[in-house]
């Protein structure tokens, strides 16, 4: 009743091109839009925006660029931890060689380092396939998180081996550091996040992403049809590992504050991973449905017991978190492997004919 | 020219200088190989049988550990509660059968593969929240493992040989042998490779899936506790162990994911090479060398043979 | 539709293969095979399964290499040809077991097929308003041509893993259009159809090969659809040639004859 197309024609090819081709779509995009600048500072709090909101933002932006390595390209990659690490240790250096620089000019050049090494890490993917590309990774990940803790110079000697972020200002706001506040940083990141899903979003929806989704559905079909294979695949690890790399630059500067080099673990790969499959591989939408699930749901449950005046350790938690993380991705690969993302599609696919049932 | 000097010669220097400790390393290195074919050996039993990349085997590993040691702290006897952790891996297969796999069956392999991830986390949340998330100690002595050392003096110094170790390496090999046998000359065994080879070809011809997988799965779970018993006893039962059980994945990648025997040499190879690398080449770089090196060397391995020094390679019909 | 980018004149040699051999391990697969296809025209290959036809096409794109042979293309020797060279060249293929993007739509399929011509950069590609978009908006009215000719106006949206086999057939040969070929290699176009679906794919290549002068060469089992469509036959059993003529005389021929039915005994 509400979601009806009827009466939308699109009379041109670019009409029928764009992005969001359906009125309600875009309703709905500017209403999110509106929520997500003006409307959640307003009504949440600090501990919302500082625990739920902006690492929601940054995990986001994560999955979407393993996304568009794994889900778009099909090339199984566990090294997303490494290349956030590396966009956060390219910005530290860089903020610390040229403090008088814009941070969010940083934030954005730290993702370049890591999209290099993405691509170089990405050079074998022309020979190796599949699970020996996932080993491939892995020893990405390993070497890099290694790198981390025994290069004093990427932490400017310090002696802990952690970095701490500088105060930095942007337009005479503090928005890094200790002085920023939950909501200049949240706006900050929504901003960054905003622009590079709309960046991305574009490259999908063009050539380069079809070219991207034909490598991933048959290489051999592609490289018939005059696609590079190996540029392509490698634009794929760059334009990843960039947007990994921005992320890992966020979460310290705007996020943790600080960072020792074992928040880029492997573990970290495993949660962004855990977070491209539950939402949908090959679907942007489903990067933040994913973000949203895995990591609201660890806090939605801290909650719940205290609510409900049930006593339990907090480690008891943790523990149940876990395994309920576990049985969530088992009972999404059996019911909906396309993850969230299709269950809104097919949502939506019920509300545009509803009441009636099909 | 001094750190040419250092990379290439240096080392081997060192080497013959204190050739016991070279012997020393060697011995080390074939030990935690062997520990590291025993993880392989659970993927491998796995995959030939049921094409699953059983991510999980690694916290299996654990979990079985945690398990023996858990019901003897409530006070089982030693050989009971190893007789009761075998039949909780049985039923341990049986569930991963009927919950997992069942409703896979037939899905492509990054399906499952990723299902096995979802696996990992469960049974580690399951374990931390049982058994809590503190290091453990292996009730070596309570099961008969010796103890205590063999010193040997030789080549200028000294070799110790640990007497668990030497039991690991004959427990595993004679492990090895069985189930090389098994797979080899049983119906079971021709079973299991049908299995591995296509579900939809062995359902046509009357194989039970489901029996085949509960078989394998718990035969895994056995070996997962063999390497759960001789690894914590050599250091200690923590989740840690499942990082480790990581560097079961390029030990696979050098001794192919269906070969037994290439499990074995595979984890002897990874095993050696990284306690040589780290003892002579590590102080070069600062150290902890073992984090990555097994997996630069697999890497190495896979430009040159992108399926793994045995790898089949599948030729694609167009 | 086609620019002749070497200026070879209808009637002339398009391509040409000298003496190929080919073999896999144990298993020779070509046997010092020599055919040509001229500009223009439709020509056949066939002959009993196993016979190597499927390889000549693989030779001919590229996929394998002959151990012995080479392939001439616009008159030039191309020893060692890759598929990425023979897309580029203007070779354009489909496949005996659909090789489509099954994770795409119709659409999407027919669009990679431009993918050759389509050459705004990645820095265009990332702000997509402006050029990029006039860009795909330019091809999408040709494959939208495609899209009519093919008559799969209702199929567009559909991901194709889902299409029935005869439709993604035809969406695999609107992908091979698309890439505005010379030459068109169609292994095995008619497979799995029923008659109403031949007749159609039969109009469809006719079509293509008068109206936009695109050469063809096919393998194909059906004799009436060989006999009808194409203008020479090439005839190969057990990875050797053993007839190339028009259609008529091959029909006649006793060794081919022979290499369908056997030897009268």
């Amino acid at each position: 009743m509400f979601y009806r197309e009827v009466g939308q024609y699109r009379t041109s090819y670019r009409a029928d091109m764009a992005i969001f081709p359906i009125l309600q779509d875009r309703i709905g995009l500017l209403v999110i839009l509106a929520v997500a600048f003006v409307g959640l500072p307003l009504v949440g709090g600090s501990f919302f925006l500082d625990v739920v909101a902006t690492p929601f933002l940054i995990y986001a932006l994560a999955a979407i660029g393993l996304n568009l390595l794994t889900g778009y390209t099909g090339l199984l990659s566990l090294g997303t931890g490494g290349f956030m690490g590396i966009g956060a240790y390219a910005c530290y250096k860089l903020t610390t060689w040229f403090p008088g620089v814009d941070i969010v000019v940083w934030i954005l050049a730290g993702g370049f380092a890591a999209a290099a090494v993405g691509a170089l890490f990405g050079l074998p993917s022309l020979r190796i396939k599949g699970f020996y590309l996932l080993v491939a990774t892995l020893a990405a990940q390993f070497f890099l998180q290694w790198a981390f803790e025994r290069i004093p110079w990427l932490y400017n000697n310090n002696v802990s081996g952690t970095i701490e972020v500088p105060t930095r200002t942007l337009l005479g706001l503090p928005i890094t550091g200790a002085t920023a506040t939950p909501v200049t940083r949240y706006e900050v990141a929504l901003c960054i996040v905003v622009v590079l899903t709309w960046l991305a979003s574009n490259l999908v929806h063009g050539r380069i992403g079809r070219s991207w989704m034909a490598v991933r559905d048959m290489d051999i079909a592609a490289e018939l049809i005059g696609i590079r294979l190996l540029p392509t695949k490698l634009l794929s690890f760059a334009i990843s590992s960039y947007l990994c790399g921005v992320a890992g630059a966020m979460l310290v500067f705007l996020w943790y504050g600080s960072a020792e080099p074992s928040v880029f673990s492997i573990d970290l790969s495993f949660t962004i991973l855990f977070m491209v499959i539950i939402g949908g591989l090959g679907s942007l939408l489903g990067a933040f449905l994913g973000a949203a699930l895995i990591h609201v749901l660890p806090i939605v449950l801290r909650g719940v017991p205290p609510a409900l005046g049930i006593d339990i350790a907090s480690s008891t938690v943790e523990h149940l978190n876990l395994m309920i993380v576990g049985v969530l991705i088992i009972l999404f690969l059996v019911a909906e492997p396309f993850g969230l993302a299709r269950l809104w599609q097919t949502g939506k696919q019920k509300l545009r004919v509803w009441p009636f049932p099909y | 020219m001094h750190f040419l000097y250092l990379v290439f010669i240096d080392p081997f220097v060192q080497m013959g200088m204190a050739p016991d400790l070279l012997a020393q390393t060697l011995w080390e290195g074939l030990v935690s190989g062997v520990l590291y074919a025993l993880i392989a050996l659970g993927f491998v039993l796995i995959y030939k049988a049921s094409g699953v990349f059983n991510f999980a085997q690694g916290i299996m590993v654990v979990f079985a550990a945690l398990t023996l040691v858990g019901l003897y702290a409530a006070g089982v006897p030693a050989l009971l509660a190893l007789a009761l952790t075998v039949a909780v891996m049985f039923v341990l297969a049986v569930a991963i059968e009927r919950l997992v796999l069942r409703p896979l069956v037939n899905r492509p392999d990054i399906i499952l593969f990723m299902a096995t991830f979802g696996l990992t986390y469960v049974l580690v949340g399951m374990g931390e929240l049982v058994f809590g998330g503190d290091t453990k100690q292996m009730i070596a002595k309570q099961l008969y493992l010796p103890s205590g050392a063999i010193d040997l003096a030789m080549l200028g110094g000294r070799v110790t040989l640990q007497k668990l170790d030497i039991a690991a390496a004959i427990i595993a090999s004679v492990m090895v042998a069985a189930l090389a046998v098994v797979f080899q000359y049983t119906r079971i065994g021709r079973a299991l490779r049908a299995v591995a080879d296509s579900h939809r070809a062995a359902l046509s011809v009357g194989i039970s899936l489901n029996q085949i997988w509960v078989i394998v799965w718990f035969a895994a779970g056995i070996v997962a506790l063999a390497t759960g018993i001789m690894w914590g006893a050599r250091s200690e039962v923590s989740f840690a162990l499942e990082v480790v059980a990581l560097k079961a994945l390029p030990v696979l990648i050098l001794g192919g994911f269906t070969s037994i025997p290439g499990a074995i040499v595979g984890g002897l190879i990874v095993g050696l090479s990284e306690k040589l690398f780290e003892l002579y080449w590590g102080p070069l770089m600062g150290g902890g060398t073992e984090a990555w090196f097994a997996y630069v060397v697999a890497l190495i391995v896979l430009l040159f043979r992108p399926h793994g020094l045995f790898g089949e390679v599948i030729i694609e019909r167009i | 539709m086609t620019e002749a980018a070497g200026h070879v004149a209808a009637g002339e040699t398009l391509l040409a293969g000298e003496r190929i051999s080919l073999r896999f391990g144990g298993v020779t697969a070509l046997n010092d095979v020599s055919f040509d296809i001229r500009r223009g025209e439709i020509r056949a290959i066939i002959g009993p399964n196993g016979a190597g036809k499927t390889s000549m096409l693989n030779v001919i794109n590229g996929f394998y290499h002959p151990q012995r042979g080479a392939i001439r293309f616009h008159g030039e020797n191309l020893a060692r040809m890759n598929p990425g060279f023979a897309a580029r060249s203007g070779i354009a293929r489909t496949f005996q077991n659909v090789a489509l993007f099954r994770g795409m739509t119709t659409l999407d399929n027919l669009m990679a097929g431009r993918a050759l011509k389509m050459k705004r950069g990645l820095f265009w590609q990332l702000l997509r308003h402006g050029p990029a978009l006039d860009e795909e908006i330019a091809h999408r009215r040709v494959v939208e041509d495609i899209i009519d000719f093919l008559e799969i106006e209702a199929i567009r949206r559909v991901p194709v893993g889902r299409l029935p086999y005869g439709l993604q057939k035809r969406v695999e040969l609107g992908r091979a259009l698309a890439m505005e070929p010379e030459l068109l290699l169609l292994d095995e176009p008619m497979t799995g159809m029923n008659l109403e679906e031949k007749e159609d794919m039969c109009r469809f290549i006719l079509e293509v090969n008068s109206q936009f002068g695109t050469t063809i060469a096919l393998i194909e089992h059906d004799m009436g659809v060989v006999m009808d469509l194409s203008s020479r036959v090439v005839v190969l059993d057990y990875g050797r040639k053993i007839a190339d003529d028009v259609p008529d005389a091959v029909k006649q021929d006793p060794a081919v004859i022979a290499a369908y039915l056997g030897v009268a005994g």
